[in-house]
This record gives C-alpha cells, structure tokens and sequence, in this order.
C-alpha cells in the first residue's frame, strides 16, 4: 500500500484523525483554578489529574499558548512535596473511551502504533516522564521526553508500538489513558520504552522537580494522538465540535442568575417535577451536581412564583434526567410553569467522565 | 486506596436509582449505573464495608 494511500486511509491531514478531544484546551466548562483534591480530579474538558501527595497543585486554562494555538493547561505547584515518596503521584491523564480506542486495536496481533504529539513548557528542565496505559491499570508503556530551556514552549513526538496483549476496553469504558508525571514516585514509575504488566504513570529516572519546587509550572497543549508511526501537524476542530464532544463527559446546564431550567409542574402541592436534557447523548448516565441555598430555584405559576432551595434528581439516562422538589414547594397539584435558577450561585452540572 | 472520598450517602428515591452523597466534600447525586465512575467507586466501598447507603426518606 502506498504512504499516500495509507495517509487517506488514516485520515491524515483530516480533523479526525487525532483521538484526542480538547487538545488545543480551548474548553473549560468547569471554569476558574482548581485545586487538585486527593485522588481523581477533573479539569479542564478531558483533563484529569490524580494527585496523592501531601503538597497542593493547582490548574487552570492559560493563554499562554505556542504559536498557532490560543490555550493551554496550566498546572502550578503552590505547595511542594519536598520529599517524595515511593507511592506520591501527581499526573495529568487523558483517558480515553474504549468506543474510541477501538480502532487501535491493542490487545491483538493488529494493535496498531500510535503516536502522541504535544507542546509543553516548565520552568522544570530536565527529563521528564509519561505512560501510555489500559484502562484496568494493569499495562503500561512508559516514555521520557526532555526539556531543555525553562519556559520555553517545545514540540515533543513519543511513538508507542500497539500493545498485543492486555485487556483494552472496546465499550464506553476507560480504555487507553495517557499520562504525563509531574512528580511520581518509583512505585508508578517504570522502565522507559517497553511494554509491562504494571500501573505506571511515569518513566523511572524521570524528574519530580514539578511536585518537590513550590511555584514551579508546567503547561500543555496541542495533544494529539493519531494512529502513525510519525507526527503530523495538530489537527484542530472547531471551537463548536471540541465542545460538542467534551459534553459527551461533562455538561454545565446553568450557572447564576435569571437562566432557565425548563417547564415543571406541580406533581403534588408539596412537589414540582422537571427534567433536564443533555445537548448530546452522554457516555454514561451522568452524576448530577446541584448548588443549593435558599430560594436558588423558582417554579413561576399561575401569576405567582415558589422558590425552593435544592434539586432532587430521580431518574437518569444518557439522555436526560428528572428532577423534583419536595422540601420547600407549596402549590397546587396539576398546574405547570417555567422553573428557573435563581441566585448568582445557582449551579447544574452533569458528569460522565470515565 | 479509595480514588474519592465519599460520606453521607442515601439514596433519593424509594427505587434506589440515585444516591445522593458527599464526594470530596461536594454534594453529588449519582446514579446507580455500573458506566458511572461515581457509582462504581461507591460501589467499591460499599462492597468493602467501609460505605453504607442509607434508605431513601
């Protein structure tokens, strides 16, 4: 087969042929620096950290891009780990869905190579650490990559040979993970450049100077991985698609003042129903997170309004999910009206992420 | 160890299909689906005996 005939087949030079959603970290849902809590926690659209050491990072959406892009991920230790033991860890994972990965095919004799492309800077020079991973944490392909000049953005390429064995979900289940070691500590950390039967998020040797130098930075974006045994140049998508398909895993109905819910109704006198749809089939039924205080919801009716203080999620689906108040609502059963947030900290959130 | 810690878990309704909980201090009503991080994770503990699931109200 011809490179030309195989770059049409891959898709090469198309949008769709990096795996990766969210790479330029043009979408932030969630908003604002977060801080990383003790084990898994979500960023940026598609960004998770799992952090367990006894120092605090941050992370936030930059505009401090390389040319040609917009954004990055900022991660910023504000509490550094000064000693970093055998089972600290704090890494930035991309986790991707097994109805994804599957035309990868790893776990069999056709597993194809992939290669991870991304730009990074740190005020931490030195050789740093990743692993590409399965999904039940049980295979791992660690890989170094250098960083010369402090602050300076760079392009890294790491080509990762298909893994033939393994169990490597083809479902909407966590399948292959990238991960990127900001401080990790030999129990995660393997052999760089070959495959093994362990948890890994980084390479051994790799530095940690991330996790144990308060204040010191590290920046991603431009992540692709395409199925190549070469890099080719990021493929971006619109802002529109890069959203679309970050709400796959996670949705932000509303936030603040004044923003509709939909119409409810009066179940009961002492209980309004009203569902939420998604703007896009989510990969699993979603957690639902709500903000409560007093009267941050309102019901509008028949020429009045009844405020209430929370929302009770009741039936879920990929699709859409009902949700009642049955704790401050005084009405008349079978009427109907609009229901709409009503505090500058009302928020509804859904969550679907792997 | 746990990936999240939760407390404070009950289900929601009678039909036990969401728990509302605590998952790292934040309020969260989780489905009872095995696709749901959340649920499986609650799962685990509840199945290690260290997470009890209180009866819907």
């Amino acid at each position: 087969m011809s490179k030309a005939r195989q770059l049409a087949d891959n898709g090469a030079g198309g949008q769709h042929k990096n795996l990766v959603i969210n790479g330029g970290m043009q979408i932030h849902e969630r908003g604002g620096t977060i801080t990383l809590g003790t084990g898994l926690t979500t960023t940026l659209d598609r960004m998770t950290f799992f952090k367990s050491h006894g120092g605090t990072n941050t992370v936030e959406q930059s505009t401090v891009a390389p040319v040609g892009f917009s954004h990055s991920l900022k991660a910023i230790t504000t509490v550094a780990d000064s000693s970093v033991a055998a089972t600290d860890r704090v890494a930035m994972i991309y986790r991707m869905e097994g109805l994804d990965a599957a035309k990868l095919e790893f776990g069999s004799s056709s597993a194809k190579t992939i290669t991870i492309s991304f730009y990074v800077r740190s005020s931490i020079t030195g050789t740093h650490g990743g692993a590409v991973g399965n999904g039940s944490d049980n295979r791992a392909y660690p890989f170094t990559y250098a960083i010369s000049s402090a602050d300076t953005w760079e392009r890294k390429v790491i080509t990762v040979p298909g893994d033939t064995t393994g169990t490597w979900a083809v479902t909407n289940a966590r399948s292959l993970q990238v991960s990127w070691g900001l401080g990790v500590g030999s129990t995660y950390s393997g052999s760089a450049g070959t495959w093994e039967a362990a948890d890994r998020n980084s390479a051994s040797g790799a530095t940690t100077g991330v996790l144990t130098t308060a204040n010191a930075t590290w920046y991603i974006t431009g992540i692709q991985i395409e199925a190549e045994s070469f890099a080719t140049p990021f493929a971006p998508k619109s802002f529109a698609e890069d959203l679309y398909d970050c709400q796959r895993y996670y949705f932000k109905f509303l936030e603040g003042n004044n923003k509709e819910v939909g119409v409810g109704w009066y179940y009961s006198s002492s209980h309004v129903s009203f569902m939420f749809r998604y703007p896009t089939t989510m990969r699993a039924t979603p957690t639902a997170t709500d903000s409560t205080g007093t009267n941050f919801y309102t019901i509008y009716r028949n020429g009045g309004s009844d405020g209430f203080n929370s929302v009770a999620f009741e039936n879920g689906s990929t699709e859409s999910y009902s949700a009642y108040n049955s704790s401050e609502v005084s009405g008349t059963a079978g009427q109907a009206g609009i229901v709409r947030a009503t505090n500058a900290s009302s928020k509804i959130e859904f969550d679907a992420e792997i | 160890m746990n990936e999240m810690t939760i407390t404070n878990a009950q289900y929601t309704t009678t039909a036990n299909t969401t728990i509302i909980c605590k998952i790292g201090g934040i309020r969260m009503q989780v489905p009872t689906d095995l696709d749901n991080r959340h649920y499986v994770e609650i799962k685990k503990q509840v199945d290690a005996g260290t997470l009890t699931i209180a009866d819907a109200d």
